[in-house]
């Protein structure tokens, strides 16, 4: 395996920032995690991934890894995937840029994200801004922030 | 410094058949993209199929391999 180890703790001890990112991923249908913010990305790849989901008008939470390293090599441990962006929806890792770019081109990704089934009487899951612990509401986007305190108040 | 030839050599000599094109589209010798053909891509999906090429390199993708983006098919 040459997945990604990363740096721990005693295996006995518990690992909050896995947990975190574990539980933003299990209560965000559609989450990206990335390099900077929606508003503000820190990378091209993360740009060009919220593009994507932008010219898709789906609604997302999304993570800034940048923070704290410690997010990334978690992340990495737990999706197995090298690189960021990362995106999850319905608990499932899609991609990273190249993917989810290919995906919206040939249509894959908006029946991935449900947007044509949702025409067909399946109900896009609502994801309560109150359920998700940490969460920012944004006022002026349609992204929702995953603030990367969130992530680190968990630690505590 | 990673070359692209480099890359190339060891996509395709640890994939057997794979055939790789790959450039180093900054100059910078960090980023790289990268076109992999091959038949064991058949029957995974694109998730695996990149797995599969990022697991050559391991822990130098985020290092010395800032950025690796990825094309894969099936040949």
């Amino acid at each position: 395996m040459n997945s990604i180890s990363p740096i721990t703790a005693p295996s006995t001890e518990t690992n909050p920032i896995r947990d975190a990112i574990e539980a933003a991923i299990a209560e965000n249908r559609v989450l990206l995690f990335m390099k900077g913010t929606p508003e503000t990305p820190a990378c091209g790849f993360s740009r060009r991934t919220v593009a994507v989901l932008q010219a898709l008008d789906t609604p997302f939470a999304a993570v800034d890894i940048l923070p704290d390293p410690r997010i990334r090599q978690e992340l990495s441990a737990i999706s197995n995937w090298p690189t960021i962006p990362q995106l999850f929806v319905a608990g499932e890792l899609v991609g990273g840029c190249d993917i989810v770019t290919e995906m919206y081109e040939s249509g894959e990704l908006a029946q991935a994200l449900g947007i044509e089934s949702a025409a067909e009487g399946t109900p896009a899951p609502h994801m309560p801004e109150e359920s998700i612990g940490g969460l920012l509401a944004d006022s002026g986007m349609r992204a929702k922030r995953v603030s990367p305190e969130s992530v680190e108040n968990r630690l505590g | 410094m990673p070359t692209p030839e480099e890359l190339k050599q060891r996509i395709e000599a640890a994939i057997p058949g794979a055939h790789a094109e790959v450039e180093d589209y900054t100059g910078g010798g960090d980023h790289f993209r990268a076109t992999v053909t091959a038949q064991a891509f058949a029957g995974r999906s694109r998730i695996e199929q990149h797995r599969l090429v990022y697991d050559v390199f391991g822990a130098e993708i985020g290092g010395p391999i800032h950025a690796l983006s990825l094309k894969t098919e099936v040949g």
